[in-house]
Parts: structure tokens; sequence; C-alpha cells
């Protein structure tokens, strides 16, 4: 093998395992807005929060891990239906714009209590993967990135059976299709708008374990939720195996454009190309790889 | 503005739509300019001049962005970066070609204004969500050229020096001085947005914000109103960048990120969207909140925080505050600001005779 299609290879797979990760992210986004038409701009600050709540019960002395897990996923579901309930609930049939800011509101409170409530200092949440790279063909990948993928593909099989074979999927699915169809099926629509809220939060409450031990937890960790709107835009808003596919790609993109770019700009261009890839999407074809195509033209 | 009228005589649509619905509000306005241009600026501390100022400059800017999001119903998160965009057009042209304010002002503003259109051109395919994310990717890729291009951003640091301006050899130096230089600008664009939004134009925006295809019916060009909305917001948002250069006698990118383009937003909500009165009580409401909030804390906070906590305390609190009014508000009153200041004259209408 060249030493050029090693590099290229090693990225690519560098890519492929953080875009999976971005993935994991994206899909706590895709199911609130497949499910409730709601766009969600606070889901990096609830990955934050998730490891804020996870980096501080971990310091509890002989707090076993597999615990504090537990007490991140039950507190973000709470938090996912409470938001839904006391916010979100009032603003129903009002201007997509209103929902729209609530999240950007919401992101501001958690971006600036969060820190005050949990202390400002970056916390490191330890996984016991070790700290070995794991060598896959040219690539080694740090082992927490490999946790990562394999929490999110782990996700995307649960979630793909539920919303195939499960009552509540199919009764959210038909939610997401048509709200006023599902409510004369005897649907409580109300009921799955929550639901999909608490999904969220159990995405998110993994998703802030895995970036938490990738890059600390501090306020920053929320930056992370930026690179969600690439991915879904990419994917599909709507499309869970989009938002899979639209991570892959970007996390691909991103690593590739750092890995040949950066030389010539001297560096950022991690943070620059995925965003360019959305607005040449957004530009030519709006609903993304998977998205329904009805998007409101005017 | 503050006069009591009996009732409602107004028989035709211009009166309705005229800019001083009763003779005294012309006396009211003058009393303002009075009051603004001469009381004002000799009977209080230079301090409190330079929070108004603060205020006048972010009036400029929010008045913009309402006229995108509250008058045309579009929606922009890059606001901050259009701002960054006048700012270093401005700082560029004043430090490489030592042009005068009266230049780089509208140089800066119109550079703003074609960013502006061209991180708005999805609008025309796209709404709602999809162009508040277009709008997002702009603002940091806009962000990141900056950071990026040394030729933009003059080095290092991503920061222009630039003087102070100065007319006629009459230098705006000192915040008592840069008070008249930033109160013009603000009374200039109070007045247009006054006059654009009763226009065929504005007119022409509220009905494509309420309802695009009725508009279109009725034979408005709704391509050429969104964008020309955008164009005009962001040459707002471009002069308000040039302020802020002038008044912090510095361009640097940190002044426009991301969290700018919220501030502003709240300044919209909470003040009330599509309303000019309302602009100008958000912007002050939303620069005064982070200096309630210091004065507040060094008095009391200082108990309990440590000099070093303080500052992290105070921007926390600041940001967190900022997104519990942006939801309060959203949530309560809608119209924000302005309809609460509608609701208590419209209860002095006819007092103390409420029968």
């Amino acid at each position: 093998m060249s030493e050029d299609l090693e590099f290229f290879l090693a990225l690519t797979l560098n890519g492929a395992s953080i875009g999976l990760m971005y993935s994991l992210i994206a899909l706590g986004f895709v199911l609130v807005y497949k499910a409730t038409d709601a766009i969600n701009f606070a889901q990096g600050e609830f990955v934050m929060l998730a490891g804020l709540i996870v980096a501080v019960s971990l310091s509890i002395e002989a707090m076993p891990l597999i615990v504090a897990i537990a007490i991140v996923i039950v507190v973000m579901i709470g938090f996912g239906f409470g938001f839904e309930r006391v916010v979100l609930r009032p603003l129903l049939g009002r201007p997509v714009v209103a929902v729209i800011m609530a999240t950007i509101g919401l992101a501001a409170v958690l971006r600036g209590l969060g820190p005050l409530i949990f202390g400002s200092e970056t916390r490191a949440v330890s996984l016991p993967v070790g700290d070995d790279p794991i060598v896959l063909g040219p690539a080694s990948l740090p082992p927490i990135q490999v946790v990562g993928a394999a929490v999110a593909l782990l996700f995307f099989l649960a979630f793909s059976w539920f919303f195939k074979k499960s009552r509540m999927g199919v009764a959210m699915r038909a939610v997401a299709d048509n709200q006023q169809v599902a409510q004369a099926m005897g649907i409580n629509v109300e009921r799955y708008f929550a639901l999909a809220w608490a999904m969220a939060g159990i995405v998110s409450a993994l998703g802030g374990v895995v970036w938490g031990a990738m890059l600390g937890v501090d306020v920053q960790l929320a930056l992370v939720g930026l690179k969600v709107f690439p991915v879904v835009i990419l994917g599909g808003l709507d499309s869970i195996g989009g938002a899979l596919v639209g991570g892959l790609i970007i996390g691909i993109v991103e690593s590739l454009a750092a890995g040949y770019l950066d030389p010539f700009v001297g560096g950022g261009t991690k943070d620059f190309a995925p965003y360019v890839l959305m607005i040449l999407v957004l530009m030519i074809r709006p609903y993304g790889i998977f998205g329904r195509r009805q998007i409101e033209r005017v | 503005m503050f006069h009591r009228e009996s009732g409602v005589f107004k028989t035709t649509y211009s009166a309705d739509m005229a800019l001083y619905p009763l003779p005294i509000a012309k006396w009211t306005m003058i009393a303002l300019a009075v009051i603004f241009v001469l009381i004002v600026p000799l009977a209080v501390h230079e301090y409190y001049l330079s929070i108004l100022n603060l205020i006048f400059i972010a009036i400029v800017g929010a008045l913009g962005l309402n006229i995108l999001v509250g008058y045309t119903g579009q929606i922009s998160i890059g606001h901050g970066a259009f701002m960054s965009v006048g700012a270093y057009t401005a700082a560029n042209l004043a430090v490489k070609l030592g042009l005068p304010f009266w230049l780089t002002l509208p140089a800066g503003g119109l550079m703003a204004a074609l960013i502006g259109v061209v991180v708005g051109m999805p609008s025309l395919r796209i709404k709602g969500l999809y162009l508040a994310i277009a709008t997002l990717a702009g603002q940091l890729i806009i962000e990141w050229t900056i950071n990026r291009v040394p030729a933009i951003s003059g080095g290092a640091q991503a920061s222009i020096e630039v003087d102070r301006p100065s007319l006629f050899g009459f230098a705006f130096n000192t915040q008592g001085r840069l008070y008249f230089f930033l109160l013009f600008f603000a009374v200039i664009a109070i007045i247009a947005t006054l006059n654009l939004v009763r226009s065929r134009i504005g007119r022409a925006f509220v009905a494509v914000r309420d309802q695009d295809i009725a508009a279109e019916i009725i034979g408005i060009n709704i391509y050429r109103y969104k964008l020309l909305a955008f164009a005009i917001s962001s040459f707002y948002a471009g002069v308000c960048g040039v302020l802020y250069t002038y008044y912090f006698g510095i361009a640097n990118y940190e002044q426009f990120q991301l969290i700018v383009s919220i501030d502003y937003l709240a300044m919209i909500i909470i003040g009330g969207l599509g309303s000019v009165l309302g602009t100008i009580l958000g912007a002050t409401f939303v620069t005064l909140l982070p200096i309630v909030i210091r004065i507040f804390m060094e008095n009391v906070g200082s108990l309990f925080f440590t000099a070093v906590e303080m500052a992290n305390v105070i921007s926390g609190l600041r940001l967190g505050l900022f997104g519990a009014l942006i939801i309060f508000f959203l949530i309560v009153e809608p119209e924000g600001l302005n309809r609460l200041w509608r609701n208590v004259r419209s209860y002095f209408r006819v007092w103390p005779f409420s029968y």
C-alpha cells in the first residue's frame, strides 16, 4: 500500500469514528424534529449539561460508572420532559421562529447557569477504556472514539427497531407524519411530543458521557452542538438513517479537509469545511440526502 | 408618545400612518430633543454618557434586525457577523487609506449589506428553520474568515486600532463628544426606520411576513423584498459595527461573535417584534441589564465570591438571565415591552374617568 493511500485511509477511518459520534448527537436533534417539528438549537447545551452531571456525579467518591450513567439518563429524561412541558407547550401553534428562539434562549440559560452551578473548571470524565490507541489497519484510533462510535451504532440499531417494530415507535411515526390524523386514530399527540424530548434527553445523556470523556467537560463542550447542523442538513432533518450517513460524511470531510488543507491555510479548516458543505447542500438539495422533499418553497 | 388623547378620531389612512398622530406629538418630540441634546450631555456624568452611547449603538443594530425579523418575518442568527464585516471594512479603510468616518461608515454599511444579501440568498428557496441554520453557518464562516485572513483582520490579534472620528478638525475623542456623534446616528436610524416601515417597501415587508403567498398574488415580488430586507437590515448592522469600532477605538472580532447575534435577537424579542419604540426599549433594557447585574453583584455578591470568581459569575448570570427573559417574553408577552407600554398608555388614556 502506498503511503498516500495509507494517509488517506487513516484520515477516513479517524473521520468516520468522529463522524459516528457526531451522529449520536444529531440523533437527538432528529428525534425531536421528526416527532414535533421543533428545531432544537440547544442540542449542544443538552450534551454539555449531561456531561456536567456525569462529571459531577463521578467526582463523588466510590461512585460506580454505571450508576453515574443511570443518574444522568434519568436527569436528562426529566429535563427533556420538563422543557417540553413548561416552555414548548405554551408555544404550540405559534410561528416556527418562536420555537427556535425559545431553544436559543434555553441554550443561553444552560450555558450561563451551568458553569455557575457546577463550577467553571474543566472536569475529566474517565471511562475504563485505557489510553492505548486501537490499531485498525493504517489508522490508530483513541479508544474513546471507538467506544463513542460503538455507542452511536448501538443507538441506531435500537431506534431502528423502535420505530419499525414497537407500538410506541409506530405511533410516533404516525404523529410525525400527520398530527391530526394521528389524533383521530386515538394517539395522544402531546404525550408523544413529551416522549420525543425524553428520548432526545437519553441520547444527549450518552452523548455527554462519550464527548465529555473525549474533550473534558466545560462550557466549551456545548460547541459540539454546532456540528449537528451540517450533519442533519446533509442527512435530512427528519431521517434517522440520514443522521448516521450525514455524521459519517461530515466526520470524513472534516478529517480529510484538516489533513490535506491545513498545511496550506495554517489550520482550522476542521471548523470551516462542514459549514461550507452545508451551505452548498442548502442551495442545491435543502431537504438533504434522505429527508422528506416537503420543503415549503416560496 | 407621552400625550393622552380622548379618543380615536382618524378618518383617513394617511392620518393613521402619519409620523405625528396629533399636533401635541410634535411638541413631545421637541421636548425630547431638548432633553437629549441640551440637558443630558450637560447634566449627566461622563460614565452615564458612555452607557447611553452604548445604548445608541445598540439601537441602530437592533432596528436593523427588527426590520428583518419583526417586519419581514425572516430570521437571522448572523447579525454579529454582519457587524464585524462593517467594522473591519471601516477599520481597514480608515487605517490603510486614511478615509474619514463619513466615507468609512457608509462603506462599512454597504459591504455588510452585500454580504448580508449573499447570506440571505438561501431565503429565496428556504424559510423558517432552514434559514436560521443557513444564517448560523454564515455567522460561523464569516467569523472564521475574519479570524484567519490577515489581510482583513490585521494580524495576530485579529484587531485593528482606529483613530476616533473627527469632523472639520473637531475630534470626537471623549465620551461627551462621542455622545453627540452616536446620538446623531441613532436618531437618523430611528427616523429612517419609522419612515421605511410606513412606506410602500415597509408595507410590502409586512405583507411578506404575514402571508407570503398572498403577498405574491397581490403583486409583491417577494424575492426582491426578502433580499431588500436582508440588505437594509445588514446595512444597519454594518453601520452598527462601524460605530462600535469608533466607540472602542478598535475593531476586534471577539465583539461580534455568535453571542452578539443572540443579544440582538434578545433585544428585539424583549422589546417587541415589529415595533420601533419596542426596539428602543429592548436595546436599552438589554444594554442596561449587565450593568445592573454588575452593580448588584459588586455590592451584594462580594459577600459570597472572590474578585476572580466574580467575573465568571457576572457573565454567567448575564447569559442565563438573557435566555430566561427571551423564554419568558416569548411565552408570556410575545409583543414585548412595547405591548406593556401600550397597555399602560391605554389604561391612562381615559384615566381617571374610565367609564
